[in-house]
């Protein structure tokens, strides 16, 4: 084929990919200044309703419980997973023994198992505990993530043994070698593991959907879901509401692409 | 220096000890449960044993028969069209002399970022009878009229797959770009040496290193799509125009948490989802290790 030709159609192509990635962007930034009948007409232009939406939406949710629920969520439940996934990860890779492998070989088969089929007695254990409507109960079940067990293990295939002989050459403890030597090594790996965690959790939506039912332990994930299926959806409230939703995480693409590009691709090494 | 191995397994066993635990109570117990439910019968809390009598409901229920059959056509039409769009953008993007390959990447890697329910309200609005797509395409005169993406049975399928294909195909390439970047530039020198046409080169030695990512993305996308519910639920509520984009796991969460909950019916669906996931990754497996073949 022609050069040149193949060039331009590659870029062509390209260019529409990056548009219509792209567009959806900076229509949640045009939407979140627009009135709503503007936005299912349309208008692709910026509009003067920014501040009014802002209005609306601090009329109809508390924007800070809603920031501070989703932050406290996501946050506690990354760090409980970093800790219990990486000591198990770990384990599973340097104290291994014909039990130890049989049990990791269940955990990945159950790794397939979609949350669908875990949900309804999900949420009877966490009813029988009283914990619905808490955040303990969104928090719990996500703690001891199969996947990142399995991403920590395949990450310790790269922990160099001479640093572990040395440490126990020098008498250190196991734990000892795992929380001073193994961490700070490996603190790449927690960095696009907590990203991971982090986004998942943030966006988490099914479960906190079951099990948190007042505006008090709401997330803002939930917040904009129920704005939006209000019988009349204001959609430049809605779109305000996307927009800050979507700020943590889009932040956290721009500054930590790269650990990000890692962690994805940590689980297929 | 050695320690005692009984102490080290000890050890060992210690560190895996809170994920076993929490593994034991919020995954196994709830298979387990969901297994033995669906075997009862009844509403609410109220249980009797009934055997396989959720089966035979199974059987007879025309809207389970219409989620499993939208699931499915969801899953034939969007993944190929995913990881195909997926490995095209790779390959493209792959080409060092290539200008503004980053920025490129980045754009289209941008959508794995949002969550599912904010691009999922992305779409509902831009997909609006009065729309913004709807005014595009009159525009450039692809359509006389409007698009019914929301009311029409056949186009909120199409909607579905759309945004499912926007959110997903950037995630989806990242992978391969890695797997292409592992491949020797050396090996492309030899073969452009001795003359081998670029489609060749493609079949030859593309391809093949591409098989596991092949294999990798396309079983946890399949997976993905079996599961699919906060699209479908935000978009289309209530399953779309006559069902059309009633899922699996929607008609699950219908029937326990939105209508008279019954458990059981419920938890033997969800079973189907479970035998689904695990026929297509076992046909994915064999077709790999067959394609692996020489």
């Amino acid at each position: 084929m022609n050069r040149r030709l193949h060039r331009i159609m590659v870029y062509t192509l390209l260019s529409i990919a990056a548009f219509v990635s792209v567009f959806p962007f900076l229509w949640l930034i045009l939407g979140a200044t627009n009135i709503s009948p503007d936005i299912l007409s349309g208008k692709a232009t910026p509009g003067h309703a920014l501040f009014d939406n802002i209005v609306k939406l601090t009329q109809q949710v508390d924007l800070v419980q809603l920031f501070y629920n989703s932050t406290k969520i996501a946050v506690i439940a990354t760090a409980l997973t970093l800790v219990v996934a990486s000591l198990s990860g770990y384990a599973f890779e340097i104290f291994r023994s014909k039990l130890s492998d049989r049990i990791f070989a269940g955990l990945l088969a159950m790794l397939s198992i979609p949350f669908a089929a875990l949900m309804i007695p999900l949420f009877i254990i966490m009813a029988k505990l009283h914990l619905i409507n808490t955040h303990t109960a969104i928090i719990i079940p996500t703690v001891a993530s199969i996947f990142m067990i399995f991403y920590f293990r395949q990450a310790t295939k790269s922990f160099p043994t001479e640093l572990r002989d040395a440490a126990r050459v020098d008498g250190l403890k196991e734990w000892q070698i795992f929380f001073y030597i193994y961490v700070p090594v490996m603190r790449s790996t927690y960095a696009a593991a907590t990203i991971i965690i982090f986004m998942a959790n943030w966006n988490n939506y099914l479960w906190p959907l079951i099990v948190l039912q007042t505006n008090e332990t709401k997330t803002l994930t939930l917040a904009v879901a129920s704005l939006l299926s209000a019988y009349v959806p204001d959609y430049g409230v809605v779109m305000v509401a996307t927009t800050l939703a979507t700020l943590p995480t889009l932040f956290i693409f721009f500054v930590l692409q790269k650990q990000f590009v890692q962690g994805l691709l940590g689980s297929l090494k | 220096m050695a320690q005692a191995p009984g102490k080290t397994t000890l050890t060992g066993w210690l560190f895996k000890g809170p994920a076993l635990t929490l593994l034991a109570f919020f995954m196994v117990y709830p298979i387990l449960s969901s297994l033995w439910m669906s075997l009862q019968v009844g509403k609410g809390m109220n249980f009797s044993f009934g055997g396989f009598a959720n089966m035979w409901r199974l059987t007879q229920d025309a809207v389970f028969q219409q989620a499993l059959l939208n699931t499915l056509t969801l899953l034939v039409v969007q993944v190929p069209i995913m990881i195909s769009l997926a490995l095209l953008m790779a390959v493209a993007l792959n080409d060092p002399s290539l200008k503004g390959r980053a920025l490129f990447r980045t754009a289209i890697f941008l959508p794995c970022v949002t969550s599912l329910v904010a691009y999922s309200v992305l779409f509902k609005s831009m997909f609006a009878f009065d729309g913004v797509v709807n005014r595009f395409l009159e525009a450039l005169h692809i359509v006389d009229q409007p698009i019914p993406w929301l009311s029409d049975a056949f186009w909120a399928k199409t909607l579905i797959i759309l945004a499912i294909t926007w959110r997903w195909t950037g995630y989806n390439m990242i992978f391969f770009l890695a797997a292409l970047q592992n491949i020797e530039p050396s090996i492309y020198e030899a073969a452009r040496i001795d003359g081998i046409p670029r489609w060749a080169q493609f079949q030859k030695i593309t391809l093949p290193a591409l098989i596991p990512v092949v294999l990798f993305t396309t079983v946890t996308s399949t997976i993905g799509t079996l599961q699919l519910f906060d699209e479908v639920n935000t978009i289309t509520p209530l399953g779309g125009p006559s069902n059309s984009t009633l899922t699996l796991s929607l008609y699950i969460y219908q029937l326990s948490f939105k209508f008279m909950p019954s458990f059981g019916y419920a938890a033997t669906v969800s079973y189907v989802i479970v035998l689904l996931v695990m026929i297509l990754s076992f046909i994915q497996f064999v077709v790999a290790r067959e394609r692996r073949r020489p």
